[in-house]
């Protein structure tokens, strides 16, 4: 297996409804990505595109073909993946084994959606396709009941009574914000930075007990990354970041993963195998992008990753120890819940978050002081796929 | 192969409130919704047996902000069962005040009816849902 390189990234800055085509914004953030490894879109071999709703949205289906001739890598194999949240990572994960393989040299891998674009209304029914349809949707499951029932169940399980884990929860919420304030790509870049526990606990109720300040927004973006074969990437770049680990497990509906919950099993089998390519432990992570579509998933994730022992999360978020310059950086971008959840794109945009910080360019206030190693944790669905991604700095 | 127990055989049944899984037959696992494989020992070898469809509450939501075409619902509470047979299932509780659902909800037993989404222009047709209710 061949050693394979981040070279470049790119994104667009994360937003609520916009009018940018979804071809459009993936040619953006694809663009930046090829401009920065210093290469020509014609020496892209592949191009792996997320985009989960893309039909709904703006009635385009196979958006990967226009996105390649579009940016001048013609005629080239064009991929699309649907793994709900999870896509752009399950994109790039295929990548990684492709440029690993060494059947291609270079691929572009990324995703792109315009989940706000479609309204709460449409939004909300289709991301519940995300929950099995004929025998979990009549009873009016949406993405919210599914972390709802998760924090209701997670509390019951590790005897934190809710009220306490509500205030865990909006410490989450708030930390996001801070973080997502001073990140100039984030949908809510500038705004939240007054948020308190009470605000977060006030808020209108989405699906009991998690309230709007709970909840990631729907948004609209899209994000890119260049994959290069260690050969290349050296001839490249001065600053390659390896890929040194990736896992990627599905399960079942969501009533089926009851032996686990409120953990998740994909989660688990998924960071091990990530864990155990790299042949690194949780302890030598220095940052993570994590799945936070809601605050009570950001504790779910921070402990099936291993980062906190089982039911301790919320005491670790209390305590700023998942804050950056604590024990683990979680989420410095501001993560789904403050930076944006286009859902398509996710994953490659937790990807170019870690790049950055790894070379060192993000914004002072919120740069992870000398992180050499960080991960990436990408949810689909409710708990069905989950992929993870180690990343480490070549220099 | 052919498939034991198709969705519509399992969607009529719990429209008469007949709850139905399959048993393995290698491993004794009850699986509900039914599958090609049993999701313990992953054994094809299964046999369709009837469910009582009673349990206990083990997680609960109140639902306020609905999917598209489903506005008129809200609010209204979504449980997770663990049955008397072992699987969790999801369907929605009744008898209650949906907006005064508690965590005094979780270990409550229940009782199993039924309730049909008329389905909408995605969802290829109906689908029935348990609806449960409060047994004490």
């Amino acid at each position: 297996m061949k050693k394979v390189a981040v070279v470049g990234v790119g994104a667009t800055k994360f937003s609520g409804p916009q009018s940018k085509t979804e071809v459009e914004l993936f040619a953006e953030a694809a663009m930046e990505a090829i401009t920065e490894s210093k290469l020509k879109p014609g020496s892209i071999k592949a191009l792996f595109v997320g985009n989960v709703l893309g039909d709904f949205a703006e009635g385009q289906g196979m958006v990967q073909t226009y996105a390649a001739e579009n940016i001048g890598c013609l005629h080239v194999p064009a991929n699309r993946y649907e793994g709900a949240c999870a896509s752009a990572s399950m994109a790039i994960r295929d990548a990684f084994i492709w440029v690993a393989s060494g059947f291609y040299d270079i691929v572009l891998a990324g995703g792109v959606e315009r989940a706000a674009t479609m309204g709460t209304g449409l939004a909300t029914r289709t991301f519940a396709m995300f929950s099995d349809a004929r025998y979990e949707y009549p009873a009016g499951i949406t993405f919210p009941a599914v972390f709802a029932m998760l924090t209701h169940l997670y509390s019951d399980t590790y005897g934190i009574p809710l009220e306490k884990l509500r205030e865990q929860m909006a410490k989450v919420s708030i930390q996001s914000y801070k973080h997502g304030s001073i990140n100039p790509k984030a949908q809510f870049f500038g705004k939240n930075r007054d948020m308190t526990v009470e605000k977060v606990l006030g808020s209108f109720v989405v699906s009991s007990p998690l309230t709007l300040h709970d909840c990631c927004p729907f948004s609209d973006g899209a994000a890119a990354v260049v994959l290069a074969s260690e050969d290349i990437a050296r001839k490249l770049t001065g600053k390659p970041v390896y890929m040194t680990g990736v896992g990627q497990s599905s399960s079942g509906p969501l009533s089926n993963q009851s032996d686990y919950l409120p953990r998740i099993r994909a989660r688990e089998i998924s960071s091990r195998q990530a864990y155990d390519m790299a042949g690194v432990t949780p302890q030598d992570i220095d940052l993570c992008e994590l799945h936070d579509c809601f605050s009570i998933a950001s504790l779910i994730a921070a402990e099936g990753l291993g980062f906190f022992d089982f039911g301790k999360a919320g005491e670790a978020w209390e305590k700023g120890e998942a804050d950056i310059g604590g024990k683990i950086a979680i989420n410095p971008s501001g993560g789904l819940k403050s930076k944006g959840h286009p859902i398509g794109a996710t994953g490659a945009s937790q990807v170019y978050e870690i790049v950055k910080q790894l070379r060192g360019e993000v914004e002072p206030e919120r740069q992870v002081e000398g992180a050499s190693a960080g991960m990436t944790d990408t949810l689909g669905g409710d708990g069905s796929t989950v992929v993870n991604m180690i990343l480490k700095r070549g220099w | 192969m052919t498939y034991k127990l198709i969705f519509k055989d399992y969607n009529d049944a719990l429209k008469q409130n007949k709850l139905l899984g399959l048993k393995c037959q290698a491993c004794g696992a009850v699986n509900v919704p039914p599958k090609m494989a049993c999701r313990q020992c992953t054994s094809p070898d299964m046999e369709i047996i009837e469910l009582k469809g009673a349990g206990k509450i083990r997680t609960f939501t109140t639902v306020y902000v609905a999917s598209e075409g489903r506005e008129s619902e809200i609010p209204y509470v979504i449980v997770m069962v663990e049955l008397d047979e072992g699987p969790w299932i999801m369907g929605n509780l009744e008898g209650i005040d949906p907006t005064k659902a508690t965590m005094a909800l979780i270990g409550r037993r229940v009782k199993m009816g039924h309730k049909v989404f008329p389905g909408d222009k995605y969802s290829a047709g109906e689908g029935a849902r348990p609806l449960f209710s409060l047994l004490d």
